[in-house]
């Protein structure tokens, strides 16, 4: 018998002003009650079009149908047949313009929470089964992953089920990338994130933190000193933008990517039970409309901010972030300014931020990405009253790599150029994939990218010699 | 983990460690920094390799303890280990272009120890390098043996004047340029101030003057911008384009206003150091 309720199953959450004052998670989860009824609103249709709108095509209405059923952990093998990293994508993924786009029962109501499901499932898993962990013989064969963030994970873990002898180098003290410097605790929480680590570690992975490639060894000194025989980059876009206004060196003003770093990564947010300290004044000011944006104007509130300020030059409904976190964000408290766009930052005497002046905008024509170009209004010029400002306008991909390896070709804007479906690089044995490729993007793509590049790299390997 | 192999106190601040780091030691260059946390509380700060032994496997820091951080360095001894140590960071500063020619090299308190590998470096590609090197009294005085064999000139100043000259690196270096010495290129690494002051003097004579910025860092790759400086008007980042400058170009006092904004909170985290560890009675 199908649910035919047009709404989800709601899902407990943590209240907003309550939660407004913790990193906990907010999201608590389904209970298996909640799941099976959630599922039941699954019609099973013949044509699947949520399976299209999935970027790795994870086969939803079989997995949804063991949930209905109770099968929890055969819905958990279903969903890992396509997806490495069930638990995160569930949490993360913006399933509004991805699978539950599509969803039939999304015409008249609320799609089927696909999302949330998936999630359940990874959470059950982890909980009640131990990760089947076979180590596959070794065939002699070594690889090099560049880069411990969902790509380089997933690339790692399934060259490793291969055979492989897999070994990352991670720059940072800690692998995870910006699953766990980007993503905050209250969204991801880092126990969920250092499982999955350690799931890769299991199938004989050797993660080598505090190792700068590009710096201690090149790309070219891993293949020909090092004796790896193929090398995945998976080094995200971890260059952040800054808006080049008047003041943005002023004491106060962060990049989302520091901001972020020193609250997830480094634990700002227990100073000084930790070391690493973070400014959070009474006014904060986040410049942008994405994920990070959102992140970044959340954390702020829950570190005492009285009056956090979304800054963004388009209009709500064109903002990227992803719509469960602009939904929580306003619930939170966080005050939206849209189409409202910085000119400069103002400061005291001694250096620091004391005011943001910007402008009003309005949509325009559509520009080349297909959305309204934002136009300032002239003479609407007004200060907003802050000490704290996070430009949060985007990352692109670090150089390093780049600079340091001849050969390898990118796009203007750094990107690696990279084939869509194997990943290969200008360079032979070379192989890319994620957010080093695409420009800032999702962890569901990345995790793609990854499994892809692995299918190339163990192809490209049988064939040489 | 990074075993530290040897421990030496070269003054009531400032104390020296050489670390077992082999994959940094191959490929470092003067110039270059490390960044370390010593356990996992810990935050993550930027020192200058002050020396390095390739065969051996090491490299070796000097630090002088300001903050929180450095003040733990300092208790550790021979035989303990940093949890983390990644490098080399930051571009090489670039010496091959000076071989044979004259430099300056001057180093303020602790700079002295930073400024010493590229004076060690300049000496060994033949240049003529007359090192300056200043202190606040004669008890702070490191590296003098270590600059004199680096260098075919060492001129130590002192601002009390107790080890018989008295003065700052720039009255030496000024009278060493009116004294008619043309030098090619002046290197000065210690405080903000001293760097300013000496990049202000060598303007006046349009000497080629290289600074080494030491700015408050966290991940030191390029990702997060906290280290960024301005020079010759362009926001540049000391970690990746960095940590050497064109003296005449940062803004020194950016740079300085930058530096203090953690003041209230490094002083916190010692006040809670130091009470756990019983200083404070």
């Amino acid at each position: 018998m199908p649910n035919m309720s047009l709404e989800k199953i709601k899902m407990p959450e943590q209240a907003p002003d309550v939660r407004n004052k913790n990193f906990k998670e907010v999201a608590l989860g389904y209970t298996e009650e909640m799941a099976i009824e959630e599922a039941k609103r699954c019609l099973s249709c013949k044509h699947k079009p949520c399976v299209g709108g999935c970027p790795v095509n994870v086969k939803i209405p079989e997995f949804i149908k063991f949930v209905s059923e109770g099968k929890f952990e055969e819905a958990y093998h279903k969903i890992r047949e396509t997806n490495s990293l069930p638990a995160i994508c569930g949490r993360v993924c913006p399933q509004e313009s991805q699978c539950e786009k599509y969803c039939v029962r999304g015409r008249k109501g609320e799609p089927v929470a696909i999302g949330r499901l998936e999630r359940f499932v990874a959470d059950w898993y982890m909980a009640n089964r131990k990760a089947e962990v076979e180590r596959v013989p070794g065939n002699g064969r070594k690889v090099a992953v560049i880069g411990s963030g969902p790509a380089g994970l997933t690339c790692a873990g399934d060259l490793a089920k291969m055979g492989y002898d897999v070994t990352i180098f991670e720059a940072f003290h800690t692998a995870g990338g910006v699953l766990m410097y980007g993503i905050p605790e209250f969204r991801l929480p880092k126990e969920l994130v250092q499982k999955e680590i350690d799931n890769v570690r299991q199938l004989g992975v050797e993660i080598k933190t505090n190792m700068v490639i590009g710096r201690v060894l090149s790309l070219d000194e891993l293949m020909e000193d090092e004796g790896f025989d193929a090398v995945f980059i998976g080094t995200g876009a971890g260059l952040p933008s800054f808006m080049g206004i008047p003041g943005e060196n002023l004491n106060g003003v962060y990049s989302a990517n520091e901001f972020l770093t020193r609250i997830n990564l480094m634990k700002a947010y227990k100073f000084p039970e930790y070391d690493t300290p973070i400014k959070v004044g009474r006014n904060v000011a986040v410049v942008g409309g994405g994920n990070v944006a959102m992140d970044a104007a959340r954390s702020a509130k829950r570190l005492g901010a009285e009056n956090v300020y979304i800054v963004y030059r388009r209009s709500e409904e064109e903002m990227p972030a992803r719509l469960e976190e602009v939904h929580h964000a306003k619930e939170e408290g966080i005050i939206f300014k849209n189409l409202t766009n910085p000119v400069r930052i103002t400061g005291t005497e001694d250096g620091w931020v004391n005011g943001m002046e910007c402008i009003r905008m309005e949509l325009g024509e559509p520009d080349s990405s297909g959305r309204r170009r934002p136009v300032p209004v002239a003479g609407s010029e007004h200060v907003i009253d802050v000490d704290t400002v996070v430009i949060a306008i985007g990352q692109t991909p670090n150089p390093l790599i780049k600079s340091t390896t001849p050969g390898l070709k990118t796009q203007k804007w750094g990107g690696i150029i990279a084939d869509e479906e194997t990943g290969a690089t200008s360079k032979e044995g070379v192989f890319a994939g994620g957010d080093a490729v695409t420009g800032a993007a999702t962890v569901i793509l990345a995790m793609g990218a990854g499994k892809k590049a692995a299918v190339a790299i163990d192809n490209y390997l049988k064939n040489k010699r | 983990m990074y075993k530290i192999i040897r421990k030496e106190v070269l003054n009531p601040s400032v104390k020296l460690m050489e670390i077992e780091a082999p994959y940094i030691a191959r490929k470092v260059e003067p110039g270059q920094f490390i960044i370390l946390r010593i356990d996992e509380n810990g935050e993550r700060i930027p020192l200058t390799v002050a020396d390095y032994n390739r065969e051996k496997g090491t490299v070796t820091i000097i630090f002088q303890e300001v903050g929180k951080t450095t003040k733990k360095l300092g208790t550790l001894k021979e035989g303990d280990a940093l949890l983390d140590f990644v490098g080399p960071l930051g571009a090489a500063t670039e010496l091959e272009a000076y071989a044979g020619k004259k430099v300056a090299v001057i180093g303020g308190g602790l700079g002295s120890a930073i400024a010493y590998p590229q004076a060690k470096k300049l000496h060994s590609l033949g240049a003529e390098v007359h090192c300056i090197a200043g202190f606040r009294n004669k008890d702070l005085i490191i590296l003098e043996k270590e600059m004199a064999e680096a260098s075919t000139k060492l001129f130590i100043t002192t601002d009390d004047g107790s080890n018989g000259v008295k003065g700052f690196v720039t009255d030496v270096l000024k009278r060493l340029i009116d004294e008619g010495n043309k030098y090619d290129l002046v290197i000065a690494i210690g405080p903000l101030i001293m760097m300013k002051m000496v990049s202000k003097l060598t303007k006046e004579y349009g000497i080629k003057t290289l600074v080494s910025m030491n700015p408050i860092m966290i991940d030191g790759t390029g990702m997060c911008g906290g280290c960024r400086v301005t020079v010759g008007g362009k926001i540049k980042f000391a970690c990746v384009d960095g940590p050497d400058f064109d003296g005449h170009e940062v803004d020194f006092d950016e740079a300085i206003r930058r530096q203090l904004m953690y003041k209230t909170e490094e002083k916190l985290s010692q006040e809670k150091h130091a009470c756990r560890i019983g200083l404070n009675g």
